[in-house]
């Protein structure tokens, strides 16, 4: 190993010699929150929270999701999905009149031709209500990272019961993927660099859709 | 104008500026003592009016979204706490962060100092470009590749690094320097950004207009060649888990998901001080920085990662752990508190000193608060004529930035701390002001447990001088050279070697400070 290594692992515990043990961390916070996930008031929150974020959010009965699929791609010529995407997403995409593209693990789509289709549609594993964020864990219907990230236009299906109401609770949850790449996505991408002013839209996708099944 | 921010000043032997104080060039120490910088950026109406603006809008968001949590303070305490665990356990934890990020695929490297970090990374960035590749990397915003001057070690050896957050390509293409941890370019108004774009980018579209959203888009197209083309990004870390080997870069663009997922190789350069030990530890982490950065809920992204995943991803990752300074710092009772910072900038929007004088004037990469007491412990000070000497007086010890840390980290005690010791190096001094000579017996006082003790049973006769008022406005000389032009505020109930002594036991058979003289 490295000269630098045991030179600075050295160092370091000089630096540290003789500090007592430190107390055992606090753990006074919330960990869960008022209402169970999947329920009303959690849905009802995380909706606010997306709309605060200027994301497209739509609250459906199960036999309303294809529709609403096939009317939040209207705008989009092509609409890729992960290879393992559950049969109700490809059955809704397909009756659409957006040409369909597996992206599939043998033969991935590189990022110029992703950079040519419009719009992603994909499951997540989890979303936190009071912080508005749906996380992605490449889980089923998730698809990689970069299939989410260079369309346009991002559409997540979520069922009521992914949804919690913390941060701790997701965490909780997410402790699962075990060492599978996360993505946290809280709305739109957006800066605030010019002047502080919010701008929606700047590398990744520009418009985001949610849609909760009941 | 001139404006006196409390600095102790003694003339100078000689010149001073650029290069003459013949201290090394560094990304952490300046040319300019902080008050000469500070009065030409306080001149600067515009910045000032800039400055003011930002600052004030993000103190506002985020008192808002930290008002809404009811157990914010029990979240502050977790994560003070989880700090000291980390700092108290680092070598066990660095060793464990490697063996996981090395089971999944990742190669993790160690630099002692900003030279062996800066060589490494060129040196992996020329392995992974093969021959017919444009010689160049994509780079997300990092406080640890500035710290080191990566981009500049790069560009001598012929690599480009381009800066891919807007504030950063802002100030890159500015020829500039960054002004503020967060947002790099707070310093420019949406006229100038457009004079920059137009400028510097050669795709720019000629009808550009300073509406902020279309000087966004037209970033947005500079930037997207690049991401889809490029084999080798650059990034630092907001956290990694040593419990699993997992990486977290929060941000807000999307930029650092270009960078983090389609480049074949990826670079991280990261402070050994950014561990987490647990996974569960992001809990408390992932609700303290946004909603202390920017005052959000949530960043819009934040990507977690651990080695290399197959078929998903750069597929060869390389870790760079970095001391530069930090070693020392940790030896250090000021330096270990420093080392708690997660970078999230609340101290500097809530800083009167920082809003007038914006983050140039502290001549490092860590401006505000936090930045006048990690600078000078990750560099040292190098006498009175060492800019970096100066910083621990750019503040007012108003006592803002520690009720705003999300980590607790009481600044105000610490910047005090080191003003005694920047006073008790000064040995060779000619006229010794009441300034001196009241902070010579405050480093009297502190360079010994006993008499320090004693010291902070005295200081608990401050607080019944302070009265209601919770101010002293007038005390005797010596000390009047510092009433004369402020109050002091009343001393605190527990003084920072008390809580120091009541969380690490006593200090006075610890090792002597590292920036103690004697
Ligand atoms: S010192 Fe505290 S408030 Fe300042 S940047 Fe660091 S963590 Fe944030």
């Amino acid at each position: 190993m490295s000269r630098s290594r045991t030179a600075m692992l050295q160092r370091i515990r000089e630096a540290i010699a003789g500090t007592p043990e430190p107390a055992p961390v606090p753990r006074d916070y919330r960990h869960t929150g008022d209402h169970p996930p999947g329920s009303p008031a959690v849905v009802e929150l995380l909706v606010d929270r997306l709309v605060d974020y200027r994301a497209d959010v739509r609250v459906l009965a199960p036999d309303e999701l294809p529709a609403a699929v096939a009317d939040a791609l209207r705008p989009s010529g092509s609409v890729v999905l992960a290879d393992d995407a559950p049969a109700e997403l490809v059955d809704a995409a397909s009756a659409s009149t957006t040409q369909l593209i597996v992206d599939r693990r043998s033969a991935p789509l590189s990022a110029a031709d992703l950079d040519h289709i419009d719009a992603v549609l994909t499951t997540a594993a989890v979303a936190i209500a009071v912080t508005g964020t749906i996380v992605l864990n490449a889980g089923p219907g998730q698809g990689r990272r970069a299939i989410t990230l260079v369309p346009d236009r991002h559409l997540v299906v979520l069922r009521a019961d992914q949804i919690v109401e913390t941060v701790p609770e997701a965490i909780a949850r997410l402790e699962e993927s075990d060492t599978r790449p996360l993505t946290m996505i809280s709305g739109p991408s957006a800066t605030s660099d010019i002047e502080l002013s919010r701008v929606e839209g700047v590398h990744g996708p520009r418009t985001l859709i949610v849609l909760i099944v009941r | 104008m001139t404006t006196f921010l409390g600095i102790p000043r003694r003339s100078r032997p000689s010149g001073h500026g650029m290069g003459h104080n013949g201290l090394p060039d560094s990304p952490l120490r300046g040319h300019t003592s902080f008050p000469d910088a500070a009065r030409s950026a306080v001149g600067n109406t515009q910045l000032r009016r800039n400055l003011g603006n930002a600052t004030a809008t993000i103190r506002a968001k985020r008192a808002a979204v930290v008002g809404e949590l009811d157990d914010w303070e029990a979240l502050r305490d977790a994560g003070s706490a989880v700090k000291q665990q980390v700092m108290a356990r680092l070598p066990e934890l660095l060793e464990q962060l490697e063996a996981q990020v090395t089971a999944r695929g990742g190669v993790v490297h160690w630099a002692a100092d900003a030279d062996e970090a800066n060589r490494i990374v060129a040196g992996l960035v020329e392995n992974s470009l093969q021959p017919g590749d444009a010689r160049e990397a994509v780079k997300v915003k990092s406080m640890a590749t500035q710290e080191i001057g990566l981009n500049e070690y790069l560009e001598e050896r012929g690599i480009e690094a381009f800066e891919t957050d807007l504030a950063e390509l802002i100030v890159q293409l500015g020829g500039d320097t960054p002004s503020h941890i967060l947002v790099p370019a707070i310093h420019r108004n949406r006229s100038e950004i457009r004079e920059i774009f137009l400028r510097e980018m050669p795709d720019a579209p000629a009808d550009l207009s300073d509406e902020p959203r279309r000087l966004a888009m037209a970033a947005r197209e500079h930037l997207r060649r690049k991401f889809l083309s490029a084999k080798v990004a650059i990034s630092g870390a907001n956290f990694a888990i040593a419990e699993t080997g997992t990486l977290a870069v929060v941000e807000s663009e999307g930029n650092g998901r270009m960078c983090l997922t389609l480049p074949e190789t990826l670079i991280t350069v990261m402070g050994i001080e950014k561990l987490l030990p647990t996974f569960a530890d992001l809990e408390v982490f992932l609700q303290l920085l946004p909603r202390s950065s920017t005052g959000e809920r949530m960043n819009p992204y934040t990507s977690l990662w651990t080695g290399v995943t197959p078929g998903d991803g750069p597929q060869n990752f390389h870790l760079v752990l970095l001391d530069n300074g930090r070693t020392n710092a940790l030896a250090d009772e000021v330096g270990r508190a420093a080392l708690h910072c997660i970078r999230c900038s609340a101290c500097l929007n809530v800083c009167p000193v920082y809003e007038r004088a914006g983050g140039h004037a502290y001549g490092s990469v860590y401006p505000g608060p936090i930045g006048a007491v990690l600078t000078p412990q990750l560099t040292g000070i190098d006498g009175h004529d060492d800019p970096n000497a100066s910083l621990p007086y750019a503040s007012s010890l108003c006592g803002a930035c520690f009720d705003a840390c999300p980590v607790k980290i009481d600044i105000p005690s610490l910047l005090v701390e080191l003003r005694g010791r920047v006073v008790d190096a000064d040995r060779d001094r000619t006229i010794p002001g009441g300034w001196d000579a009241a902070m010579r017996a405050a480093s009297w006082v502190m360079s010994s447990g006993k008499r320090f003790t004693a010291a902070e049973k005295a200081m608990k006769a401050g607080r019944v001088l302070a009265g209601k008022k919770h101010k002293i406005s007038s005390l005797p000389p010596p000390l009047s050279a510092w009433t004369t032009s402020r109050d002091l505020p009343e001393p605190p109930r527990q003084t920072f070697h008390q809580r120091w002594r009541a969380e690490h036991g006593s200090s006075d058979d610890a090792p002597a400070p590292g920036g103690e003289p004697r």
